[in-house]
């Protein structure tokens, strides 16, 4: 016995098994384990807000815009000092991003850059979610440019007619003899739809003009800056609080007769900047417990300060 | 004694379900981008597909400047990237003394590794900035930036695979053309290389399958403005691929609408093209064998 084992040609694992080191039956039983383990700890997966009414240590999940992403993570860590029981988990990906969440009930509060889309609201209320409007802060939306540029202003309508492909070359805006590379946010971006509305089509409803089509579409702040910062070509836009000081932020009129404003908080608070919005939170349905309280906080003089330190505008108290 | 049959007939069976599981998984894969696509077909128009504008929260679904972006970047990533590949092969193979190749195959399958997030940050801040200088074009973030960069990706697979079909070429044919006196340059010319063919081509296909499918890098480098090549001068303006455009485009859209139907329907397209390039390149070798074979027997 011990001799034909040993020149058995019989594969490994027989032997193996012959020797007693593994049980194919105690193999199947851990990889059964194993899979059981594993499908029970996906299903425990606590669901979203079902702590948030127990009060102590409730979990709150946030998530939406790229804009206010920053914004929100800021609150999230200075909430953290004064609630240290309520944990809040923040992620960006865009206003869509968000709100498609908050429809699908994965998250409790959605950070979004521009108002819910009616279809949106219409997908809500199937899904028995009725989402509800909370303005938390402003933007202005700086257009941006290379330090080297000498172009320092733009009307509304100059702008409109670069990123329609009207005007190709900086001259005949004021600048230099250089092609312009129009850089534009992606459009699942909530500052790309805004742009198109307020901007290119100068908020008229019935104006369907469309970006040019060698509009580079990037998928991140980050890019836009990065191309910007050493391409003398580049014109670009962005939420003012990701704007660096490596760009140039260009003045804007709102028409060729009115002077041109640079954005900041007062013109944006006096309306005098002609690019700003609203930016908003939306809860599924009219908050409750953990998320009541931070959404009550959200909108104090406290959070609001931190609000003007990252370089967006201030809710004013009326 | 029966239940070491059992024992034995599982593990033929676990083996089995592996080596199955790969027709099964495509078959799936198939089904489900046909199950989500197809529906765009029926929602939106033909003349619609095949405009030029691709704006589709306006509506406008042009295929036309997605795949000429996507055909664009993958045969300039080629042009440079088999010819590199093959060389570096054939030099590691063939060429290089016996320490230098020891060193270079691992260094090369470890180029191979790179995440592809770190060459689209290397393409954005030194690649396109240098390429935009160099060459006086409007913006570096390009195709051909896009071409570089894949093709940077696409060599390390090349080489691996090439050098090994290489390699698998028997001493016994170099020594009867050296024989023969074919000077070392003929011989890798009309002989190893010939002979090492269906291998070389795998490589091909291979580094050219993963410049097609890769998506972050492109995304990052290609400045992603739906412009219709027309020409080869489209090499030096921006471009957007069908990769780039479903990995921007398919978090923010709505479950079921039309614009998750036309994303899934380029996610078909996608599969179809590389069908089409991977059956071409099996028959290419098939019937190389097939000849091979006759001449043998």
């Amino acid at each position: 016995m011990e001799f034909r084992r040993q020149n058995s040609f019989e594969p490994y694992f027989a032997r193996a098994y012959n020797q007693h080191v593994i049980k194919p039956f105690k193999l199947v039983a851990i990889v059964l384990l194993s899979i059981t383990s594993m499908v029970l700890l996906i299903s425990c997966q606590p669901q979203p807000g079902a702590e948030a009414a127990a009060g102590a240590s409730a979990t709150i999940e946030n998530k939406g815009s790229d804009t206010i992403v920053n914004l929100a993570l800021a609150w999230a860590e200075e909430y953290q000092t004064i609630e240290p029981d309520v944990r809040i988990s923040v992620t960006g990906g865009g206003s869509g991003t968000g709100i498609a969440a908050l429809i699908n009930g994965t998250v409790d509060i959605a950070n979004a850059s521009r108002k819910i889309k009616s279809e949106e609201e219409q997908e809500a209320q199937a899904n028995g979610i009725a989402p509800v409007e909370f303005v938390i802060a402003r933007d202005a939306i700086a257009v941006i440019v290379n330090p080297d540029n000498p172009v320092n202003q733009l009307t509304l309508q100059q702008i409109s007619d670069i990123y329609s492909g009207k005007i190709n070359n900086w001259m005949e805006v004021g600048g230099e003899d250089r092609p312009i590379v129009r850089l534009s946010r992606e459009t699942n971006s909530g500052t790309h739809v805004y742009f198109l509305e307020n901007v290119l089509r100068l908020g008229q409803k019935d104006n369907h003009t469309l970006f040019s089509t060698d509009t580079l579409l990037l998928p991140s702040s980050e890019g836009i800056t990065a191309e910007i910062r050493q391409n003398p070509n580049a014109l670009g836009y962005d939420g003012l609080g990701y704007v660096t000081d490596d760009v140039k932020i260009v003045a804007v009129a709102p028409d060729a007769n009115s002077p041109s404003v640079p954005p900041s908080v007062e013109t944006v608070n006096n309306g005098e900047y002609p690019i700003a919005r609203d930016l908003y939170m939306y809860t599924a349905g009219e908050p409750q417990g953990a998320v009541k309280v931070y959404m009550e906080w959200i909108l104090s003089p406290a959070a609001q300060q931190i609000v003007k330190e990252l370089g967006f505008v201030p809710l004013q108290k009326e | 004694m029966r239940a070491r049959n059992f024992g034995e007939l599982m593990i033929t069976a676990l083996i089995r379900t592996t080596g199955y599981s790969a027709i099964v998984f495509v078959t799936m894969i198939f089904i489900f981008l046909l199950r989500e696509g197809a529906p765009a077909l029926t929602e939106v128009k033909l003349a619609n597909f095949m405009q030029l504008r691709w704006y589709p929260i306006e509506d406008y679904f042009g295929l036309l400047p997605l795949i000429g972006g996507s055909l664009l970047v993958t045969f300039g990533a080629a042009l440079f990237a088999v010819p590199l590949g093959i060389a570096s092969a054939v030099f590691i193979a063939e060429i290089a003394p016996r320490w230098a190749r020891e060193i270079l195959k691992p260094l090369v399958e470890v180029l191979g590794g790179l995440p592809s997030v770190m060459l689209g940050f290397i393409g954005i801040l030194i690649i396109a900035p240098a390429i935009r200088t160099l060459l006086n074009i409007p913006t570096g973030l390009t195709a051909f930036t896009g071409a570089l960069l894949l093709g940077g990706m696409a060599i390390p697979t090349i080489v691996s695979v090439a050098e090994d079909a290489l390699d698998a070429v028997p001493k016994t044919y170099r020594d009867a053309a050296l024989a023969m006196g074919a000077t070392r340059w003929q011989t890798i010319w009309r002989v190893t290389l010939p002979a090492a063919r269906s291998g070389v081509l795998t490589a091909v296909m291979l580094g050219v399958g993963r410049a097609i499918g890769e998506t972050m890098t492109v995304m990052m480098v290609t400045g992603n403005a739906p412009v219709f090549p027309t020409g080869l001068s489209n090499l030096f303006k921006p471009v957007r691929t069908m990769t780039a455009t479903i990995a921007a485009e398919m978090g923010e859209v709505a479950n079921g609408s039309v614009h998750y139907h036309v994303l899934f329907y380029i996610g078909i397209v996608l599969f179809l093209i590389s069908l089409i390039v991977n059956l071409a390149a099996a028959s290419v070798v098939f019937r190389q064998r097939k000849r091979a074979e006759r001449i043998l027997s």
